[in-house]
């Protein structure tokens, strides 16, 4: 064989394998889809979205979770956007390459991709602890904490794609530097924010590990964000381990809607990007 | 009241008063939140050093090597934990770095234009998937399947050759540290491909095209051209990948097997420091609770080191970018 008809089947061979490995990385998305879909849809009912979750051996639902997972996740956003914007629109509008704001985007960058469990310690040593009692607004600071370094990238990005003229031309015109920034760079760059607080929720309507040392679970309905509360992952993770029948096939169904929700705001953040034609 | 004559200026003037004080108050409150940010890494690291300290006072230095972890006579050594933990990582980076290297390629060399996107994408939503979910579908999908087929593959093969034979040894129960290794895997994929897709697609095409012209094929121009330029992304890639294995905590928990024993074969059950909290922290008090929050405070140095690497890799390429570019 000549040295060209080595270097030609090595190049294939390589090739080859690249289509595979890509293949099986879509393979498993599939098969974790398809295992979703045939052990959860079958147990999704109305009796999901109207009972409570059950005791051991009866029936029941996830109204209580559903609803937790919501106001959760609803309050975890309300606090972390805010925080995440500010920070945000400081390291892309007044911070430049200071050393500041250059030690605060490494830090973000490094919280973005902690995790999360230490997060959950965190907040169980700051607020369950001297509180006593586990409580839902521990969760939501916990799911905060996540939130943040989220949406403090992507605002920075989407502030730094807004052009320096249109900054300038509102700045001619005698406008104050919050307003060019309130009414101009984010009106440009809104469609790029919001993406980042979908993507911030996608990610944590599934965390599990920060709640289970802040909301922890409660097995009966409750809207008081001072006590436990329940919620769908813990809700998943407890009864997926139990040896309760009823209880796993809840769990599977709780597990095809959560994945489901996540999937769905995940494909709805990336177009609502692509139709600001950002990227 | 603003007449003709002095309207523009009044006007000027008024903008410009409330501006320096509007501008004062919205500067100050960004720079209150960025300052937000600093904080909560500080106030990660001083309240679980707090909480940490009777552990380290206690079992000293200890602690770090000592492999016995006993609830009833409160006796804590993290070996266990750390091993399992860089051990399960690290079968995590064998096996999701080529993984991620080939979806790479296939997405930036192979792929004709309609598949770039919704294959890109696909492969993102693995990232998107809930921890939870994978430690579901690992421990009653993945793990019984892995247990009766591929195990005794591996046993029979790779587990006769010298050296690494003991590693590949276990019992077929699916839940092992092997296991844990493989679905984080699958976690990081999505993570370690997309810098790698970003980093290959900045490439120039000038030295890709100079390089098929020379003769090169697709493969010599991947290796010999695309990952020298690229090298230093694809180590801080990869880097961010190994961060998020490192902490990866409910996904483990289900199919690691939760034992706290030291063992040589990869397919024993084992532990990971975040699976050892998931399991003990709702029941711990007292020293046990500080020997957990001092695990913690292990992990959370250890993905700071890691993700602080990889933040360094993927800085200085950007600035050698940068500089190419002027």
């Amino acid at each position: 064989m000549s040295k060209y008809q080595i270097r030609k089947i090595i190049n294939y061979f390589n090739l080859v394998a690249a289509l595979f490995v890509t293949a099986l990385g879509l393979f498993m998305l599939a098969w974790i889809l398809s295992v979703l879909f045939s052990k959860g849809f079958q147990y999704i009912n109305w009796a999901v979205f109207t009972q409570m979750t059950p005791p051991p051996g009866a029936s029941g639902g996830l109204l209580n979770a559903i609803f937790g997972t919501l106001v959760i996740t609803f309050f975890a956003v309300l606090i972390g956007t805010p925080v995440g914007i500010m920070a945000g629109t400081y390291l892309s509008e007044f911070g430049g390459n200071s050393r500041f704001s250059s030690t605060v985007r490494f830090v973000n960058d490094v919280l973005l991709s902690a995790p999360s469990i230490v997060v959950g310690v965190f907040v169980y040593t700051l607020i369950v602890e001297p509180q006593g009692h586990f409580s839902g607004w521990a969760g939501a600071i916990a799911l905060a904490i996540l939130v943040i370094p989220v949406v403090v990238r992507t605002t920075e990005d989407m502030l730094k794609l807004v052009p320096v003229q249109l900054r300038e031309a509102a700045a001619a015109l005698g406008a104050p530097r919050y307003t060019v920034t309130l009414s101009i760079v984010y009106k440009a760059a809104l469609s790029g924010m919001i993406t980042g607080v979908l993507l911030a929720t996608a990610r944590i309507m599934g965390e599990t590990a920060p709640l289970l040392f802040t909301a922890l679970n409660n097995q009966f309905w409750s809207s008081n964000m001072n006590q436990p509360i329940a919620n769908m992952p813990v809700v998943i993770y407890q009864y997926a381990l139990s040896p309760y029948e009823d209880w796993q096939n809840l769990a599977w169904a709780a597990a095809l809607l959560i994945t489901l929700s996540v999937l769905a705001m995940n494909i709805l953040a990336r177009y609502t990007l692509k139709g600001n034609g950002a990227r | 009241m603003i007449t003709l004559e002095n309207g523009p200026a009044k006007l000027a003037k008024r903008a410009q008063n409330s501006g320096v004080l509007g501008d004062k108050v919205f500067r100050g409150t960004a720079f209150f939140f960025a300052a937000m940010v600093l904080a909560v890494l500080f106030g990660i690291m001083l309240l679980l050093l707090k909480e940490a300290w009777p552990t380290f006072a206690h079992f000293g230095f200890g602690f770090f090597y000592h492999s016995e972890w006993d609830v009833v006579n409160e006796k804590f050594g993290a070996l266990v934990p750390i091993v399992g933990t860089l051990v399960t990582s690290l079968v995590a980076i064998v096996i999701g770095v080529p993984v991620s290297f080939g979806i790479a390629i296939f997405i930036t060399l192979m792929a004709p234009n309609w598949m770039k996107r919704p294959v890109g994408i696909a492969i993102e939503l693995l990232a998107a998937v809930p921890s939870i979910i994978y430690g579901m579908w690992g421990l009653f999908y993945f793990a019984p399947w892995f247990a009766n087929t591929m195990q005794p593959l591996m046993t029979d093969t790779l587990g006769n050759v010298p050296l690494i034979g003991p590693f590949f040894q276990g019992p077929p129960i699916g839940v092992s540290i092997f296991t844990a290794g493989v679905v984080l895997a699958i976690m990081i994929i999505p993570f370690i491909a997309s810098v790698m897709r970003d980093m290959f697609e900045v490439v120039p095409t000038e030295l890709k095209e100079s390089a098929y012209a020379m003769g090169s094929t697709t493969w010599e121009v991947v290796w010999k051209v695309i990952l020298p330029y690229t090298k230093a992304g694809v180590i801080g890639g990869i880097m961010l990948g190994l961060g998020r294995a490192l902490g990866e905590t409910m996904a483990v928990a289900f199919v690691v097997g939760n034992s706290l024993e030291l063992n040589t074969g990869l397919f024993y059950p084992g532990a990971t420091i975040a699976s050892t909290m998931a399991n003990e922290f709702n029941e711990a008090s007292g020293l046990h609770m500080s020997s957990l929050i001092a695990l913690a405070l292990i992990l959370f140095i250890i993905t700071f080191i890691v993700l602080s690497i990889a933040k360094w890799f993927l800085l200085r390429l950007e600035k050698v970018q940068e500089g190419s570019k002027t």
